[in-house]
């Protein structure tokens, strides 16, 4: 991304200065290849990737290693593997209805993928991935192509009933057309830029008390006050990845059943 | 002190965040209230109650696009 680009070359400008705090907040989320100094290109692996290949091992972990004994009594990798399996499952059928559940895969999936790679990203050291917009960008469009197409599969030009409020008085139909027609395509960029903004804006805040830390006078504040956020954080990693889960939910129950 | 008017505007464009954080306020205080008054339909009314946050939380959201584009893309 130029833009990180562009944000990385500040952080030099910032370092070079001798800005007032010892790093810059957003070094953090710079992309780097992870064999060499070359230029990132399309197919170079970064650190984001490393990351993103140990979220999935953690997800294959969690799911199939934990549950392969299948025991009765579960133990406790089981137990979070069937509870994180029932939560998605009861969410996707009270939202979407019973023929929602067909798609309980995809759902489940993503939310797997985002909280596992939220939780990873709050590891010391770490990268995190979802907290770039370019990744969550592509599963915000995954999702919005999957319930475009979806809803004209099922439903063929009925489809366009959404966009039709039939309980509105008939003059105010066609605004309304406009509007909902304007949020329709607006739904991918909210649905990316929430999770990615929520999870950069927390680690930005955390590395900005880590850099007031390096001042011996206000260093105890700063350090309960990274507590503090990284409390918060753990939260906001599940909270996010949940309404992203959910906003899919709700999209997809717009393209099973379009009528209001 | 460096920077131009396209950082005033991304600093102007911030205060969007404290007009989404008034609405995703509202949101959770008036489930509380309500949540209170009859806590057993609390619990079933917890989706809507994040799905209300996250359209507060949308038009925040944008306020923070238009400051990244203003930061960076300007």
């Amino acid at each position: 991304m130029a833009s990180e680009a562009h944000a990385a070359d500040k952080a030099a400008e910032h370092a070079a200065e001798g800005g007032s705090l010892v790093f810059h907040p957003m070094d953090q989320f710079i992309v780097k290849p992870l064999f060499g100094d070359g230029a990132v290109g399309m197919f170079t692996i970064t650190n984001s990737t490393l990351w993103m290949g140990l979220a999935v091992l953690a997800i294959i972990g969690l799911l199939v290693l934990s549950t392969s004994k299948r025991a009765i009594v579960p133990g406790r990798m089981q137990s979070i593997a069937e509870l994180a399996y029932g939560f998605i499952y009861k969410m996707v059928e009270d939202i979407c209805g019973k023929d929602g559940v067909k798609y309980f895969p995809y759902v489940m999936t993503l939310f797997m993928f985002i909280v596992t790679a939220n939780f990873l990203g709050l590891l010391p050291k770490s990268f995190t991935t979802t907290s770039h917009f370019a990744v969550t960008m592509v599963l915000a469009l995954a999702v919005f192509l999957t319930v475009t197409i979806l809803g004209f599969v099922k439903n063929g030009a009925g489809f366009l009933s959404l966009f039709w409020v039939s309980s509105a008085p008939l003059a105010l139909r066609p605004i309304l057309a406009i509007i909902e027609l304007i949020s329709y395509f607006v739904r991918p960029v909210s649905h990316s830029i929430r999770l990615a903004g929520n999870v950069m804006a927390g680690h930005a805040v955390i590395k900005v008390f880590a850099g007031f830390a390096a001042i011996a006078a206000i260093s105890p504040v700063s350090v309960l006050a990274i507590t503090a956020m990284y409390g918060l954080e753990v939260l906001v990693a599940f909270i996010q990845a949940y309404v992203f889960t959910i906003l899919t939910c709700v999209y997809l129950k717009d393209a099973l059943h379009p009528h209001h | 002190m460096e920077g131009d008017l396209a950082h005033i505007g991304a600093g102007l464009a911030a205060i969007g965040s404290g007009a989404a954080a008034i609405g995703v306020g509202n949101v959770a205080g008036n489930f509380l209230a309500g949540a209170l008054r009859n806590p057993s339909a609390a619990a079933s009314q917890t989706a809507t109650l994040f799905i209300g946050i996250a359209f507060a939380e949308a038009l925040g959201i944008f306020a923070f696009l238009v400051a990244l584009l203003l930061m960076f893309a300007v």
